[in-house]
């Protein structure tokens, strides 16, 4: 039982209570397949099939009125854009700080949020508020807040006595504080998934953890991370995916800038896309899937073996 | 039991698409007054770009064309303006959707919507005649000449605060030299000499774009060698001065403290209200300056920026917008468009955009004159324009505008990198653009 | 969530954190709601001179006659038909994939990672819509919104149905429940935390999306809530007070559904004791 809960079925490779039960399904499954035939229909035909259309295109140059076939020049092209260099640092930085962050935090509030604490229902919701707002409504805050001179961030550093940096405006720190902002947004979305993980935890665990005599730290330690690994996978894997493609935030708050020094690797691509650079655009998109895939598919596979070992 | 899984599955995928078109029957469309066709009345649709000021200049446009039109109903649909804009356009016409009559950028933008495949052609519209020369050539493509313009034409150069120049007994300067002399004068009196607004990154472009009229004075032929892939902007001297200007004002210490997150509005405030003494700008501002101060608007003068020789001072203009037809449009519907677009290129259309907010510049219609109590700096303005000291912005001559300048211009005049490496870079910026364009020489 | 007391200097702690860190951010974007013109682009943060947030909130309804009136409607009707078929269609499809062994799990799997990260190609996407009849219809772009977020979806769902013992299945076979009772009787109940998260999650997304909308239903009577924004918000001209107002305004929908869920959170901690 505890190995069923705590390792992720979908990629273990050998079910032990699969042979027995193999007869019995195999003239009717109680999952048939049939299952995903709505989804898979409408993700096929709206998904699929234009993002395979447009992996053509990026073979060509396009201006979507004209199109001439170009084989890998895109490709070359994309490989000397001078942003790339330090796009790619800057997405590489950003995806790990967020990343990082919304593991930590995001388990360290969900602990906490599931605790015997007062007003636990009002945190719980206040924690989640910024995942409300849109993007662009979180940058515009954000964008004010953070202004050097007559933002509140600085006044408020300024009454402590201290000379806040310009946020949004310093080379040295716009990155970093739209990885901020990102994790004030996202975290919250974290510490639900978090929440859902701990809770599903049956409760028995903890009681029987209990009058073995374990405290509080030891439950934490044996009984929510291990069981909770789901949950950990599972904000890993999202928040890697959506710091390495991140761009709405960057845009809504720098556009990549000043200059170039908050500009990540799907940014350079929208910019690419908005000058209407069709075919450029979407070779980018290509490459920056290899990379995202290059990056999340070993991590994925290696989280999995490691709940087999375990 | 293949038959009987794939036949449930198709039956389940029927019932979620019948419960969500159900639902979606109820689009709050039908709650607008859109799609009525009452009879003997012709509606089509008119899209522009969602800026509240041209809303409603665009809604009083329709009013008025209404009112001469019993016949017809304009509806207005907005769309976002910028990148996103370009792309919803381009988006629309290629794929056979667009409204029955638009307003899009003129010059090299226009030119990029494929204009004769996709515009229906007007160059033999009586209104033709009346359209100033220098606007129906950043309209025409081909033979044929496809909008109407919507909107004044407008400089870019350096909108300045006459009441410091008066206090300080300055003259304007036709020079880059005078301009610099100057800033130091005003300087030493305490006012802050150059506004830059990088919080709205397009605003620092001006001291290159604008500057396009000297470059223009000094090589005549730039134009066209950079768009054949002979003229760069690193290496001809006079192209390179716009990026060197801005690395000089920046490194004088002649820029506001703030210019790295200021916005647009604050360069207009600051310009306006004399704690700023300069602000490099497009007089398209005019308006949105009634809009901030509308108590100083009228201390705000305008000169062309300076560039070497001062016999040859003059300014960089930017042409308006056009409003076009797509092919799409037929019949009854071609016919209203066509009427909309003749009444836009009125004289009856320029006295009711002056009517609903101020002009930032003189309309490219020869039959407009522009009211008598326009801002101080469009008659300066209006000054050069009658002395002929013009030429249109690069962005016109030539297909080429590198997508990066703007970030460049930021790094250059914020001292992130210099003008030289960053004329190189743009170069490079502008040879990418060229390659995706498929011009010939790249 | 092992000790019974609660744990008070802990709990102030907490409560002031969490009040400087996600409140004040708010409390910013209310107070800039309420002010005039003027006062909300000097940035400050203070109490506004005098409190109009009443009539900003008028201004704002009344911009562009009443068109966000319109906006709410279309983005309820957009996001509540897309989620609640997204959900259950992603649910079945990662019931399906954790729960039967195939050759076929990988590449499904490879396929639904595929969706978190290629961004949406727009114009071949019209094209298909076009073929099927179902560009510039509500429908239409409900569909795409679903296939847009089936991934994320499937994704959270198969992780958590594995926390689910595969006991439960067989005693509900046994008792004879056929594969939709099964699923819809004793599993999706189960998921009632993720959904929920799930629910919340792609509420907002669909809610707070405007690209989609924009290209795929395009037309002032089908804007949507996001698209309002730029009534307010130009390159040329910002209305702080309105454009915070109305940030204010679109974000009551969602927060409402939040606030409505939060008590099956807390009701699924007592729910969510899975007996094996």
């Amino acid at each position: 039982m505890a190995n069923t809960v705590q390792t992720k079925a979908a990629v273990r490779p050998v079910d032990t209570q699969q042979p027995r039960a193999t007869v019995a399904r195999r003239q009717k499954s109680p999952y048939p397949f049939w299952f995903m035939i709505p989804a898979g229909v409408i993700y096929t035909v709206l998904f699929l099939v234009p993002a395979a259309v447009a992996f053509y295109f990026s073979l060509t140059r396009w201006t979507l009125f004209d199109q001439e076939f170009i084989g890998l020049d895109n490709y070359v092209q994309f490989f000397e854009e001078p942003a790339l260099v330090s796009g790619l640092t800057h997405t590489l930085i950003f995806a790990v700080v967020t990343c990082g962050l919304k593991v930590v935090i995001g388990m360290a509030l969900a602990v906490l949020l599931t605790s015997q604490i007062i007003g636990r229902a009002f945190l719980r919701s206040v924690a989640f508020f910024p995942v409300l707002v849109s993007t662009i409504g979180v940058g515009i805050a954000f964008t004010v807040l953070m202004n050097p001179t007559r933002g509140a961030i600085n006044g408020a550093l300024g009454v402590v006595g201290v000379q806040g940096p310009g946020w949004l405006t310093d080379p040295q720190w716009a990155l970093l504080s739209v990885a901020f902002v990102d994790v004030w947004r996202g975290v919250g979305l974290a510490t639900v998934i978090y929440m859902a993980g701990i809770l599903s935890i049956p409760q028995e665990y903890f009681e029987a953890a209990k009058v073995d005599g374990a405290g509080s730290g030891q439950s934490f330690w044996h009984i929510v991370l291990p069981l909770a690994k789901p949950a950990t996978v599972t904000v890993l894997i999202l928040s890697l995916i959506g710091g390495l493609r991140s761009f709405d935030l960057i845009w809504a708050m720098t556009k990549g800038g000043p200059g170039f020094t908050s500009d990540v690797i799907a940014s350079v691509i929208y910019k690419q896309y908005q000058a209407g650079f069709y075919g450029l655009s979407t070779a980018g998109n290509v490459i920056l899937f290899l990379l995202v895939t290059g990056i999340v598919v070993p991590l994925f596979w290696w989280f999995n073996r490691k709940g087999v070992e375990a | 039991m293949r038959l009987g899984t794939s036949r449930s599955g198709v039956l389940a995928a029927a019932v979620l698409t019948a419960g969500s078109i159900a639902l979606s029957a109820c689009s709050a469309g039908s709650l607008g007054s859109s799609e009525q066709s009452t009879p003997g009345k012709t509606q089509i649709t008119f899209l522009t770009n969602n800026d509240p000021n041209n809303v409603k200049t665009a809604n009083a446009m329709i009013k008025a064309f209404q009112t001469d039109n019993a016949d017809i109903t304009v509806k207005l649909d907005t769309r976002p303006g910028g990148g996103e804009g370009d792309n919803l356009v381009k988006t629309r016409l290629s794929t056979g959707d667009m409204a029955d009559v638009f307003e899009y950028n003129s010059g090299s933008l226009f030119q990029a919507i494929s204009p004769e495949k996709n515009l229906t052609p007007v160059s033999d519209a009586a209104w033709a005649g009346d359209l100033d020369d220098t606007f129906k050539k950043v309209v025409t493509a081909g033979d044929n000449l496809y909008g109407a313009p919507w909107g004044p034409a407008t400089g870019g150069g350096v909108l300045y605060n006459t009441k410091v120049y008066t206090k300080l007994g300055l003259k304007v300067p036709t020079t880059w030299d005078e301009f610099m002399a100057n800033n130091a004068k005003i300087k030493a009196a305490g006012v802050t000499p150059v506004a830059q607004t990088f919080g709205d990154t397009w605003t620092s472009q001006i001291f290159v774009l604008a500057d396009y009229h000297n470059v223009d004075e000094a090589d005549p032929s730039f134009a066209e060698n950079y768009t054949a892939n002979k003229a760069k902007y690193a290496t001809t001297p006079a192209a390179k001065a716009g990026f060197q200007h801005l690395e000089d004002v920046h490194k004088a210490g002649y820029l506001n403290k703030e210019f790295a997150a200021a916005k647009f509005e604050d360069g207009l405030r600051a310009v306006a209200t004399g704690t700023a003494a300069h602000y490099p700008m497009i007089t398209f501002a005019v308006p949105a300056m009634y809009g901030v101060t509308p108590k100083n608007v009228n201390d705000v003068g305008f000169f062309a920026l300076p560039g070497t020789d001062a016999a040859k001072a003059g300014v960089t203009i930017w042409e308006p917008s056009g409003i076009y037809i797509p092919k799409t449009t037929t019949d009854a519907k071609l016919e209203a468009a066509k009427k909309f677009q003749a009444f836009v290129a009125s004289p009856k259309a320029c006295e009711v955009q002056a009517k609903v907010a101020p002009i930032g510049g003189p309309f490219p219609i020869k039959s407009c004159t522009l009211p008598a109590n326009v801002a101080t700096a469009v008659k300066d303005l209006t000054g050069y324009v009658e002395k002929g000291a013009i030429t249109l912005a690069l962005e016109f001559l030539s297909p080429i505008k590198g997508p990066a300048l703007e970030q460049i211009t930021v790094e250059v005049g914020s001292g992130i990198r210099s003008a030289d490496a960053g004329a190189k870079l743009y170069d490079k910026d502008v040879e990418k653009q060229a390659q995706q364009l498929g011009l010939e020489g790249w | 969530m092992t000790s019974r007391r609660p744990n008070y200097l802990l709990s102030a702690i907490a409560l002031a954190l969490f009040s400087v860190i996600f409140l004040l951010p708010f409390a910013f974007i209310l107070f800039t709601a309420a002010m005039n013109q003027e006062e909300a682009a000097t940035f400050r943060f203070s109490w506004p001179d005098n409190w109009q947030l009443i009539q900003n909130v008028k201004d704002v309804f009344r911009t562009r006659d009443y068109i966000l009136v319109v906006a709410f409607i279309n983005s309820t009707i957009l996001t509540v038909a897309s989620v609640a078929v997204m959900v259950i269609l992603a649910a079945m499809v990662a019931f399906v994939l954790q729960r039967r062994k195939s050759r076929w799990n990988v590449p499904i799997n490879i396929l639904m990672l595929a969706g978190l990260i290629i961004p949406p190609a727009v114009v071949p996407t019209i094209w298909v819509m076009q073929e099927l009849g179902i560009f510039k219809t509500m429908h239409g772009l409900i569909l795409v919104e679903i296939a847009f977020g089936l991934s994320f979806c499937v994704l959270l769902f198969q992780a958590f149905i594995s926390t689910i013992p595969r006991q439960l299945d067989e005693a509900a076979i046994v008792d004879g429940a056929g594969p939709l009772g099964l699923f819809f009787r004793i599993i999706f109940p189960l998921l009632r935390p993720v959904i929920v998260t799930v629910v919340v999650v792609q509420t907002v997304f669909v809610w707070n999306d405007f690209t989609n909308p924009l290209y795929f239903l395009p037309g002032d009577e089908n804007a949507t809530v996001q698209l309002t924004l730029f009534n307010f918000q130009s390159q040329y001209n910002t209305s702080y007070n309105l454009l915070f107002a109305d940030i204010l305004l679109i974000t009551i929908p969602p927060l409402l559904l939040f606030l409505f869920f939060q008590r099956q959170i807390v009701s699924g901690l007592t729910a969510g004791s899975v007996k094996g």
